[in-house]
């Protein structure tokens, strides 16, 4: 029977009350007294020095209080990149990124200037006034003439080519086995470039007090231990007790609000000189052109297979744009997040990746759900159906025969991972079942007799979740560690109140986290509250990303409540006058083994408040205590999907008839909150297949800038999804035994919808079509 | 500047407004009515739905000017009078329809406007009328289910 409550119960979400009536409390419907509103005049041209900047008139218009370029943020930092990947060649280039442009803009969307007006109207009336001189450079938008003598983003650094980045097996090795392999089997393609697209845009407001000298940014961030840390410290010199940086309710991030962005900088310090706070809305349309962007490379891979078609090599090489300057995270997204996933669900033995990334004079590229993930799954998941077809082999029967047993878990890759567990003919066997394959052939029939071509697309992945073993990646060069916290607070009449440094933007944690501590307690999950998104009421934390909130932060919670349990055991022992070892807890209940003695929770939490019969001599009292972890590998969701497409023979039009995502995450906390995680990414992953597509020319201009051009998912481009995650192999390394979920439907769900596509289109000799598959490429590749 | 009268939520409300202002900033800046959230900037992602003389009207495409005289319904209005969610409302909270909850104000306000127009919509008309409305965390799968649901109860 399924629960009603603690862990593996449908809980309903408590949130949802605030969101459902109005009052949420999000980053913009913050306004602090005496808050001037900042604009930024941002470039309209890719690429550009900037020979003047004349403020006069637009100082002189109504309402404005300053205008600030980049010589008033000379005393601060660039903007610190996060991870430093060393390449063949050594450390990667790492060109300063200013807050505000200094000398040269290179890309449409750089600031250049930082209007701060009474209204958002002054402001944005004399933003429009300022006069700025820009002599216009040649910009260099393709990756291929980036690296090939096109013009140079960054002169000071003399290359176009952040780093050139080997990895895996011996590169000779892997090319000695393509050699003599029975076939081989080779593709050329994109991962189209995405904007996130959370649908609250970015805001920033920065306080100052001068009375105690503390900064407050409030901000739309993912992770406000991580921007206090990186602000603080390497852009404007603040030390952590004097900035306070408040992350609220926030309206979905999808990794583009990980990063640490200059309009933050910019209100912080700008609060400070006008004395004002200083408050920043993005435009839907500003957004497109400075929240990082996603995916964006250009592969080459090639599998080597025997006659039997078990996989014997692998090889990629990768072009990965950056963008105009390096995002916090932007280096480890191609390399240690992309490179190390190639092994896939498969046993293949030799993989060897080559990753160039790539300065171009575009929005800077970063995590975006899935985040190197989905480009790695997207190559090998295509590459593998490709194959299949060629060698005459069904594509279920080609990953079955390739996949890693059970038996053989712990599997080391050759690519550096460890996968603890896993079962994924298990998985596949639900999918066959779920996606009801055996029916598929009725259902072409059915469609063709309609005039429509019917395809069955089926795709597997894994990812690496629960970023991440601090020394791991540390090593791999990671300047930041990846534990979590978790501090529980329980209050003198037995309820409970959690600081996490996770951060909750929709994937239910105020209602997740109790469920974890009451199922542990045995109290209610009313009783237990959970506070977030604040560095002044939270110890500290490293955020939500990479499906880490439950595997990290939660395991953390676990940490923080044992050694509550541990306390509290003491503490009941000494009031019933037992030796700690006879003591058991269960159901909110302390006993004495063999006896009919007990005390409960709330008696306990009392006496540890109220502690006038307490061991004084052994305890302190309070009950109160915190918890860092630090995983010891990362975890591996892994799971099969399958989609049905028809396709317009006559428009080329694709219509996605169905859709089946058969998971494993291990063990689950909340059944309805997992399953919503993975309508979502299918949600995105549709998005990339079918629609979605940031397109620059040649100019460096977005051409899809707005939601009139850039085509996002509607509710009626998808049909309801079957999802399923009966199959579980728990996690081996963490207390819970959870693997992740957040990111597993945009990780597995492109490369399932085009492989069904390319089945539609087989018979017309169809091999491949880069994503979107709008109807224009669908239609032109049917023509041959 | 000239003023502006409406009634919101029940409620008689007045203010001086630029001809330019919008609906939507008249109610989230004088009224501090912060549920209705603004998404984007050219009228496409619906979070900014509210109800205006029973239609559902995207706040961010109609003057506040435009609105003087008539009844206009929010989010925070969408509540039972004591306090508790509303059919509609508590449809989404019982079948997940929502995550982070910056669309959700406009989903629940468009879908509350489809079903007073039609109680028992399909699959397809539903995701037909959701069509100016964003979501970008659901998939849409259970705002879906919850309309379905909301149409059901209300029966």
């Amino acid at each position: 029977m399924a629960k009603d409550s603690g862990i593996g119960a449908a809980s309903k979400r408590r949130e949802d009350v605030r969101f459902l009536s109005g009052s949420g409390k999000y980053t913009d419907d913050i306004n602090l007294a005496g808050q001037a509103y900042a604009c930024f005049l941002r470039s309209s041209v890719a690429h550009g020095r900037i020979n003047a900047i004349d403020t006069a008139a637009a100082t002189a218009m109504p309402g404005v209080v300053a205008i600030l370029t980049a010589k008033d943020f000379e005393g601060a930092g660039g903007l610190p990149c996060g991870w430093c990947v060393t390449g063949k060649d050594g450390p990667m280039k790492e060109p300063k990124h200013p807050i505000l442009a200094e000398g040269k803009v290179r890309h449409v969307g750089d600031p250049i200037a930082m209007v701060i007006a009474d209204t958002k109207e002054q402001a944005q009336a004399a933003a429009d006034a300022i006069s700025v001189d820009i002599e216009e450079l040649p910009a260099v938008i393709d990756m291929k003439a980036a690296i090939a003598g096109g013009p140079l983003v960054h002169e000071d650094i003399g290359t176009n080519l952040c780093y050139d980045w080997n990895f895996g097996s011996d590169k000779a090795e892997t090319d000695a086995a393509f050699e003599t392999a029975h076939h081989v089997t080779r593709l050329e393609l994109t991962n189209n470039r995405l904007v996130p697209n959370a649908m609250e845009p970015r805001v920033a407001i920065g306080a100052y007090d001068r009375s105690t000298g503390e900064h407050t940014l409030y901000t739309t961030s993912q992770n406000p231990h991580v921007i206090r840390l990186l602000m603080g410290a390497f852009v404007l010199q603040i030390p952590e007790h004097k900035l306070r940086v408040v992350a609220p309710d926030v309206g979905g991030g999808f990794g583009s609000k990980i990063f640490h962005y200059a309009e933050e900088a910019a209100c912080t310090l700008a609060a400070k000189l006008v004395n004002r706070p200083v408050k920043w809305t993005a435009e839907r349309s500003e957004s497109f052109v400075t929240d990082a962007h996603g995916r964006d490379h250009v592969s080459t891979i090639e599998l080597a297979l025997d006659a039997e078609g078990h996989f014997l090599a692998l090889r990629t090489d990768t072009l990965a744009n950056m963008g105009a300057y390096l995002s916090t995270f932007a280096p480890s997204v191609p390399t240690y997040l992309h490179g190390t996933l190639m092994a896939g669900n498969y046993a293949t033995p030799l993989i060897n990746v080559n990753v160039r990334a790539v300065f171009t004079n575009t929005v800077p590229v970063d995590a975006y759900r899935g985040a190197g993930r989905p480009e790695a799954t997207f190559q090998l998941e295509r590459v593998i159906d490709m194959a299949a077809r060629e060698m005459g082999i069904d594509p279920v029967e080609i990953r079955r025969r390739n996949f890693i047993k059970p038996d053989q878990f712990p599997y080391q890759t050759p690519v550096a991972l460890a996968y603890d567990t896993g079962n994924y003919h298990a998985t596949m066997d639900k999918l066959v079942e779920i996606a009801d394959i055996a029916g598929f052939a009725a259902r072409k029939a059915e469609s063709a007799a309609r005039g429509k071509l019917r395809g069955l697309g089926i795709a597997c992945y894994i990812e690496a979740c629960g970023i991440a073993p601090s020394a791991v990646a540390g090593a791999l060069g990671a300047r930041a560690g990846l534990y979590e916290s978790a501090t529980v607070r329980v209050n003198a009449t037995g309820s409970v109140t959690v600081l996490t440094g996770s951060h909750s933007h929709g994937q239910g944690h105020e209602t997740t986290f109790p469920q974890v501590v009451a199922e542990m307690l045995g109290i209610d999950e009313g009783q237990v509250e959970v506070v977030h998104g604040d560095t002044g009421r939270i110890p500290f934390g490293m955020g939500t990303y990479g499906s880490r909130s439950i595997a990290v932060g939660g395991a953390a919670l676990v940490r923080a409540t044992e050694k509550i349990i541990n306390k509290a055991r003491k503490i009941a022992a000494h009031l019933m006058e037992a030796a700690e070892g006879d003591v058991e807890f269960a159901n909110g209940t302390f006993s004495v083994k063999g006896t009919d003695k007990s005390v409960g929770w709330g008696d306990v939490c009392l006496t540890a408040y109220v502690p006038h019969n307490f061991p004084h001599e052994t305890l302190e009292p309070g009950l109160e205590e915190t918890a860092f972890y630090d995983p010891a590998n990362f975890t591996f969701p892994a799971g099969a999907y399958a989609a049905e497409v028809e396709v317009d023979p006559d428009t080329g039009q694709v219509t996605l008839c169905s859709f089946a995502a058969a998971d494993d995450f291990g063990n689950i906390i909340n059944p309805m909150i997992v399953d919503g995680q993975v309508h979502g990414g299918i949600g995105q992953g549709v998005g990339q297949a079918l629609l979605e597509h940031a397109v620059y020319d040649a100019n460096g201009q977005l051409l899809s800038g707005s939601y009139m051009d850039y085509a996002m998912p509607r509710a009626d481009d998808v049909p309801f999804y079957a999802v399923d995650h009966s199959c579980q192999t728990p996690c081996t390394h963490n207390p819970l035994g959870v693997k992740g979920c957040g990111e597993a439907g945009a990780i597995g769900t492109p490369p399932t919808i085009v492989n069904a596509v390319i089945d539609a289109l087989a018979d017309r000799g169809v091999k491949h079509i880069d994503m979107p598959l709008t109807p224009a490429r669908v239609w032109a590749a049917m023509q041959g | 500047m000239p003023s502006v009268s409406m009634t919101v939520n029940g409620r008689q409300v007045s203010g001086e407004v630029e001809g330019r202002t919008l609906l939507v900033e008249f109610l989230r800046g004088p009224l501090g009515l912060t549920g209705t959230h603004v998404g984007c900037d050219t009228s496409q992602c619906g979070a900014c739905v509210v109800h205006v003389n029973g239609q559902d009207v995207k706040s961010c495409t109609m003057l506040a000017l435009e609105a003087d005289g008539a009844e206009v319904r929010t989010i925070e209005g969408m509540a039972n009078p004591d306090g508790s969610l509303g059919v509609v409302q508590q449809a989404f909270q019982d079948n997940h329809g929502l995550q982070c909850g910056y669309c959700t104000p406009g989903m629940v306000m468009t879908a509350a406007a489809l079903l007073e127009k039609n109680p028992d919509p399909s699959e397809a008309e539903i995701r037909a009328y959701l069509e100016g409305n964003l979501c970008r965390c659901t998939g849409y799968h259970n705002i879906v289910k919850s309309i379905q649901a909301a149409a059901a109860a209300l029966r």
